[in-house]
């Protein structure tokens, strides 16, 4: 068992309907409990969605748990079918079904019906939502294009000359972190590089497109923790090599056009060729203030990752802190903090993430949701980069994060939160003005509340409360002018100096001697 | 009243689990162990994420393959984790091990585990259990089942002491506190309320108890309580005037508190609630709605919606019918209205497409699909979070179904 109060990710059948809920003509049943059916408000509610995900829910009772719950379900699937009609049929078990063992696959089958029927095994007790998407994708993605698979092992036949060479984008998915937006962003390069997109899976796909995934001549994979088994199974099945570079960031969007173009055969130019606004803000003189912030990272892999080396190449920031609770990509996370001369935390437990960001004391977290509430606590701004979504993760306006304009808005919600350079001097030489203090937000912020010092809801002890060293009330009064959103990491390294030369007490000496110790 | 069908198929409903958003804010000291899986932690986290994110005392005992495969004893595996809770939040007194589907399905016995518990954890913590799970409970019966769970814990009342009056059903504060005041000018001073606000607040309880239900879900706790020798007053629920009247009106008789004074201490409330929802009238009056049933309020909110605002009813779905707490209720609705026990949620939505009504109760499932397909829709949950008994409040409750109206005829692009 595990304690938990909030989790990154749902049970791996969320992560099925995702995918269904992405896709035209697939309809899932899923073997499970009333209270299940809340998954459909993710949709409705939270991504806004104008209709309801295509799942039915078997809603069994305990009054059928001694009866016929095997009855129930092929009644269940079969009205399911009548009703909507649906190309394909995902059939599974959220976690209390698994435990009863119905078998949804087996008495799927045996209802004969004239479509492909995907039974989905997902080990509610093991695995979570991105894994179950992930699957569930792969198994629709090979019942579908199976039937065309060459024999194993031919090559693919090399392109006429003349012929646009086209790809497939995998990855986006219903109540994916600006999934939609993203997928806007990356035809918009294809195009520029005159390549075709053959399907785009699975959000907008039908299984009738699944069936000819096989005929593109690769495959770009926007979100590997979603498509990277199927896009592997179809790189063996049909020998189509695949772009793995998210387009996240300025640095990777080349990186990305450079292997699109270079597995089309095309001219990458014409795509680098696009301004953009982002190089040349955080190159201006403005900027400066930005210079080896402290951040830290946390979300799913993929955009964890591309936002380290965005913080670190393109914003001039120090990467102090970087995490994911995406276990099945650890390892590349872990090369990437190895990047950045730190180590990565791997963890879904948020008061572990909460602890970590209490110990570094970053000027800015860029996070999930719940990183947004943990940095709301400790007074530390914070910018959101990842799932789990929330409903302000589906802005009205365009706003996607890869391409060129993702990076662009990638600048813009990351700079906002922080104070302006400015502003920044401005406080540290007036600081005892009665409007213009320390505890005052950025003023572009409005006049919110001071930052709550650590609050009695912070679960963790912050490590400053649990050894508190002895500081001289001299000492502590200088400390207190210090702005505060700097205030935490001065007290800390001033702790860490004295501990290290064994100072008694810390005195305003001690104070300047460790700023002079690790000024930058 | 009549023409009342039963319906089965899939439902569209939340678990009983759902309750402990409200009730883990109510009872100020009593903290929510769900003993579930991630399903369970993910629905509680989706319901009330953005509600009260900010200090929940609810969590979920998410139970991992090594509890299922018998490679971690779950028993101990519990004890450890109740262990490490109680050590962070201090401030807990009352405990509840809330079951679920899993914990169900698995046989693991909360109730040998919350005895075990209390005994060593006593008296600093008192630790109790109930199942919130979906295959027992719908929405709103996960409350009923908490309170029930308490009730034979409630000290016994004083032989010698005169009558009292219990009311059930959790409330918001602020209701609590009018209510106190109405019952208080009637002259029935001895008034408790359950759930307590406080966990070393509880009720005492005896054959001298008369209770009076708040909320129209509370089965379990109601038979708990005539177990205890306490006796219901019958009535209907205390939503718009007329009904918050004829409440306050069973228990002025079952206490014998003459006319007189009934009629001094509910006619300024009452006259203050009918002339605030005579504006709402002006714009309800006639429109037709239609409810899914969703949290068992939807007989006494057509009852209301009816008889004092004059809409017009197209059908009721319930998740259940407790034909004998909802007498009172039944025979104040107008005749033949359509009343669908236990649902089925494909051919509901098909009656509701084809009756295009101007107002759809339902859960945040359905609301924006109904929206998108041009009808106007009121969350059920939002009927559920929000104070809406008493005379002061009948105004409020006829305002959330006026304001998806008012609104359509406000935006004009
Ligand atoms: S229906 Fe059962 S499994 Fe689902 S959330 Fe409720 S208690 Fe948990
Ligand atoms: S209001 Fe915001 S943008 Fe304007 S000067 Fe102040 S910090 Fe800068």
């Amino acid at each position: 068992m595990q304690l938990t109060v909030w989790t990154y990710e749902g049970p791996p059948h969320v992560g099925a309907m995702r995918i269904a809920t992405a896709m035209r003509g697939v309809h899932y049943v899923l073997h499970a409990p009333q209270g299940d059916t809340y998954a459909d408000l993710l949709f409705t509610m939270i991504e806004r969605l104008p209709r309801r995900p295509p799942v039915t829910y078997t809603t069994f009772q305990a009054r059928d748990l001694g009866g016929d719950t095997a009855g129930l379900f092929q009644r269940a699937a079969r009205e399911a079918y009548e009703r909507f009609q649906p190309q394909a049929l995902l059939v599974g078990a959220s976690c209390t079904a698994e435990l009863i063992q119905d078998d949804p696959g087996g008495l799927a089958r045996a209802l004969e019906l004239p479509i492909p029927v995907v039974p989905l095994d997902l080990s509610s007790y093991q695995k979570k939502e991105n894994w179950g998407a992930a699957e569930t994708f792969y198994r629709l993605v090979r019942a579908m294009a199976s039937p065309a698979a060459p024999p194993r092992g031919t090559p693919r036949p090399a392109r006429a000359p003349g012929i646009k060479a086209r790809c497939n984008v995998l990855g986006p998915t219903a109540l994916g972190f600006r999934h939609r937006d993203d997928l806007v962003a990356v035809r918009e390069i294809l195009d520029r590089l005159g390549v075709e997109v053959a399907v785009t899976a699975p959000l907008d796909a039908s299984p009738a497109d699944l069936a000819r995934l096989g005929d593109a001549d690769f495959n770009v994979v926007l979100y590997p923790e979603i498509a990277r088994p199927a896009a592997d199974w179809l790189g063996r099945t049909f020998d189509q090599p695949a772009v793995v570079t998210p387009p996240i960031g300025l640095g990777a969007t080349r990186e990305f056009i450079a292997e699109v173009a270079r597995l089309a055969g095309v001219d990458p130019a014409p795509a680098l060729a696009a301004a953009s606004r982002a190089a040349w803000y955080s190159r201006s003189v403005d900027s400066n203030y930005l210079t080896g912030k402290r951040v830290f990272v946390f979300g799913d892999a993929t955009h964890a990752i591309a936002a380290a080396r965005i913080a670190a190449d393109e914003l001039g920031f120090t990467v102090a802190g970087l995490g994911s609770y995406t276990r099945e990509l650890a390892r590349e996370v872990r090369d990437a903090a190895a990047r950045h001369g730190i180590e990565a935390l791997i963890t879904d437990d948020y008061l572990q993430v909460e602890a970590q960001i209490a110990e570094l004391q970053p000027e800015l977290v860029l996070g999930t949701q719940m990183e947004r509430h943990i940095a709301k606590r400790l007074g530390i701004p914070c910018a959101v980069i990842s799932a789990p979504v929330h409903v302000q993760d589906y802005p009205a306006r365009y706003s996607p994060q890869m391409g060129f304009e993702g990076a662009n808005v990638i600048f813009d919600t990351w700079v906002h939160p922080l104070m302006m350079g400015l502003e920044e001097h401005l406080l540290t030489m007036f600081r005892d003005d009665f409007e213009f203090h320390d505890d005052a937000p950025p003023s572009h912020l409005g006049p919110a509340p001071a930052p709550a010092t650590a609050s009695k809801s912070t679960p963790a002890p912050t490590p400053a409360a649990a050894d508190a060293f002895p500081w001289h009330a001299d000492a502590e009064k200088e400390l207190a002018k210090i702005p505060f959103f700097v205030r935490g990491k001065a007290r800390r390294n001033t702790e860490r100096f004295a501990r290290e030369r064994s100072v008694p007490v810390i005195t305003v000496e001690t104070l300047y001697d460790a700023k002079a110790h690790f000024s930058r | 009243m009549s023409g009342s069908g039963v319906e089965r198929g899939q439902r569209a409903v939340f678990c009983g689990l759902t309750g402990i958003i409200w009730l883990h804010r109510k009872i100020q000291d009593a903290f929510f162990l769900i003993v579930g899986s991630r399903t369970c932690a993910h629905l509680m986290q989706s319901a009330a994420g953005v509600m009260v994110f900010a200090e929940p005392r609810f969590a979920t005992a998410i139970i991992d393959e090594r509890d299922l495969a018998g490679l971690a004893d779950a028993n101990a595996e519990l004890d450890r984790i109740v262990k490490q809770l109680l050590a962070r939040r201090p401030d807990i007194k009352l405990l509840f091990l809330v079951g679920s589907c899993p914990s169900e399905v698995i046989k693991l016995d909360l109730s040998r585990a919350a005895h075990r518990l209390s005994t060593q954890f006593s008296p600093a913590v008192r630790v109790l259990n109930y199942s919130g799970s979906g295959i027992e409970t719908t929405f709103t019966q996960g409350e009923d089942a908490c309170l029930s769970a308490l009730v034979p814990d409630l000290p016994a009342a004083d032989r010698e002491q005169p009558a009292n009056l219990l009311i059930v059903g959790a409330l918001a504060d602020v209701v609590e506190d009018q209510m106190r005041a109405v019952f208080a000018a009637m002259g029935i001073s001895r008034v408790q309320f359950l759930p307590p606000r406080r966990s070393t607040q509880m009720p005492a309880i005896g054959p001298g108890t008369r209770y009076l239900l708040a909320q129209p879900f509370l089965a379990d706790t109601a038979r708990a309580l005539e177990e205890r020798s306490a006796r219901r007053i019958d009535a209907p629920f205390p939503l718009g005037a007329d009904g918050t009247s004829a409440w306050f009106k069973a228990a002025a008789d079952a206490f014998g508190v003459d006319a007189g004074r009934f009629e001094r201490a509910t006619d300024a409330g009452r006259q203050r609630a009918r002339g605030a929802l005579g504006r709402y009238r002006e714009l309800l009056a006639g429109k037709r709605i239609f409810f899914f049933p969703d949290s068992q309020l939807e007989i006494p909110l057509a009852r209301f919606l009816a008889a004092e605002l004059g809409m017009q009813i197209l059908e009721i779905g319930t998740p259940y019918l407790h034909r004998a707490h909802m007498a009172c209720e039944l025979t104040a609705l107008p005749a033949a209205t359509p009343i669908v026990e236990g649902p089925h949620l494909d051919k509901q939505l098909d009656r509701c497409r084809e009756l295009k009504p101007d107002l759809v109760v339902c859960g945040l499932g359905l609301a924006n699909p109904l929206e998108a397909l041009g009808i106007a829709t009121k969350w059920s949950i939002e009927l559920v979070f929000t104070p809406i008994q008493g005379f002061e409040q009948a105004a409020d409750l006829a305002e959330l179904f006026a304001r998806p109206l008012v609104r359509r005829t406000r935006l004009v692009a």
